[in-house]
This record gives C-alpha cells, structure tokens and sequence, in this order.
C-alpha cells in the first residue's frame, strides 16, 4: 500500500510539524468534536472545552501513537498491535474504518493549515494512505 | 429542511467571498485525481492524468473544476432550497455519469483541505465545521435524486 515514496513523504512531513506536535494533537481533537459532535460520545468523562488540559493530553498521546507508526511503517501490523488490542477489545470505539476517517480529515485539516503551499498534493496523497492503513490495522482484530 | 444559523451563514460567505473559485475548483478536482487515483474512471476522456503534475497541468481538469466549483457557488446562494437547486445536475450524475455519490463526500473534503491549506488560521474549527455541515448537505442533494 505504501510505497518508499509515500514513506518518505510521511516521515518529511511529521519532521515539519515535529516541535508542534502537541498542538497538532488538541487542535486535531477540537475540530474532530466541532465537526462531528457523535464522536464526543467516546468522552463523556472529559471536560471538552477549547484548550482543556484532558484535550492536550489525549491530544498528545494521539500524536505520540501515530509518531511511533512513522517510525515503524514497514511494520505497522506490529507498531500497533497493543493500540489495536485496545481499540478493539477495551474503547470499542465504532470501528476505524468509519471513525478515522473523521480523525483523518482533521489531522489533514490540521497539516494544510499549518504547511499552507508545502501541504503539496503529493503529501496529501500520502498521508490519507497512511492514515487508512492505521485504520486498517487497528480495525483488525474488532471480530 | 437543513436549518442554517446566522453565525454558519457569515462562516460560510466570509470564506466564499475569498475563494477564488477557478483556482480552487481546478486544485480541488485535481487532488481528488491524484489522492483517489480511481475516481479518474470518469475522466477518461481528460488525456494526460498519468502523474500529479500532468494532473495539475491538464487543461480539462482545470476547466471541469472551475465548472463544479462554481456549481457549489450556486449551492451557497440557496441554501434554503438545496435539493431543488440540484435537482437536475443529480439526475444527471446518476443516469448520466453514473457517479457513485461516495465521491461527492470524497471532493468535499478535499475542498476543505485545500481551503485549509489556503486561509491557514483563518480556517478555524468552527469554520472547519459549519464547512463539512455544507459539502455533507451538498453532497446528500446530489445524491437526493438517484435511483
């Protein structure tokens, strides 16, 4: 799915916004819950006011994961196996391949607003490839 | 009906009114192409769609997405009164083009990609929102007459 190139692209990309990546994080989850209300359904315990200190933080170990999945995309199956453990048997959150999509969009808002020109095209293709593959491996074991 | 604040109304026209709709229609048609490479089975009668620059660079891409993009114009200005707006152009995308309505959802939010990536900051999450509300209602009208 991902080729050398996109591989490249990905790890150039998450470089650019390395020293932001906790505001890629909260930002990525604001808009996710501006946009697509039905997903606060998953936080009901979290005070999801602009700027809450619970936001930056799952905001931060969201980033943290996809960061450790650049690190490891020849292996991704293996990079997020407890993540994927965790989604499917503990959170039960509607299953990736219909919430990272939301995720997704975001996170991509998120980068073009930060990388304007620089977010190319090309990236842009790359990152959507990336995400769908987290998606996929995360969705794997949910039956 | 799909009931439109004030506040989403003013999101919505300060952003068109700085849109300029040849280039983001052109650059949103053409990522479409070149992030979803399938979505070109309906193209193929475009030419060169063989890479992203020959994407970017083909004339009929740019020409199809000022088309559309200034079709979703029309949206914006009835937005009380979608589904009659595209009444036709879903009649077309259905019994004519053949178009899976997923692609509409896919174009969308594209468009606002590349809105993000063009008004930066400006782009805010309430913006972002009242935006993915538009091109989901947009989207549902195209799709509102298939059968």
């Amino acid at each position: 799915m991902l080729t050398a190139e996109d591989k490249k692209l990905v790890q150039q990309v998450w470089e650019k916004v390395s020293g932001h990546q906790e505001d890629v994080g909260a930002e990525t989850l604001e808009r996710m819950f501006a946009a697509y209300p039905p997903t606060k359904t998953y936080f009901p315990h979290f005070d999801l006011h602009h700027g809450s200190d619970q936001i930056r933080g799952h905001g931060k170990k969201v980033v943290a994961a996809l960061g450790n999945a650049i690190k490891n995309l020849d292996n991704l199956s293996q990079a997020l196996s407890e993540l994927s453990n965790l989604h499917a048997y503990n959170l039960r959150v509607d299953p990736p391949r219909f919430s990272s999509q939301l995720l997704a969009q975001c996170l991509q808002v998120v980068l073009a607003v930060h990388l304007g020109k620089d977010y190319t095209p090309e990236i842009h293709a790359a990152v959507d490839k990336f995400m769908s593959a987290v998606a996929a491996v995360l969705a794997e074991k949910y039956r | 009906m799909v009931h439109w604040s004030a506040e989403e109304k003013q999101l919505i026209s300060s952003i068109w009114g700085k849109v300029n709709v040849e280039e983001c229609g052109a650059e949103a048609l053409a990522r479409l192409l070149i992030v979803y490479p399938w979505t070109q089975r309906f193209f193929d009668n475009f030419g060169n769609l063989s890479s992203p620059t020959a994407i970017i660079g083909n004339p009929k891409v740019r020409a199809h997405g000022k088309k559309v993009l200034t079709s979703f114009g029309e949206a914006i200005k009835n937005l009380e009164n979608l589904k009659a707006t595209y009444s036709k152009l879903s009649e077309l995308h259905c019994d004519k083009l053949h178009v899976d309505p997923e692609n509409f959802r896919l174009l969308g939010d594209i468009l606002i990609i590349v809105l993000s990536a063009h008004f930066g900051k400006d782009f805010s999450p309430s913006c972002q929102a009242t935006w993915q509300k538009l091109v989901g209602v947009v989207a549902h009208a195209l799709a509102h007459k298939y059968h």
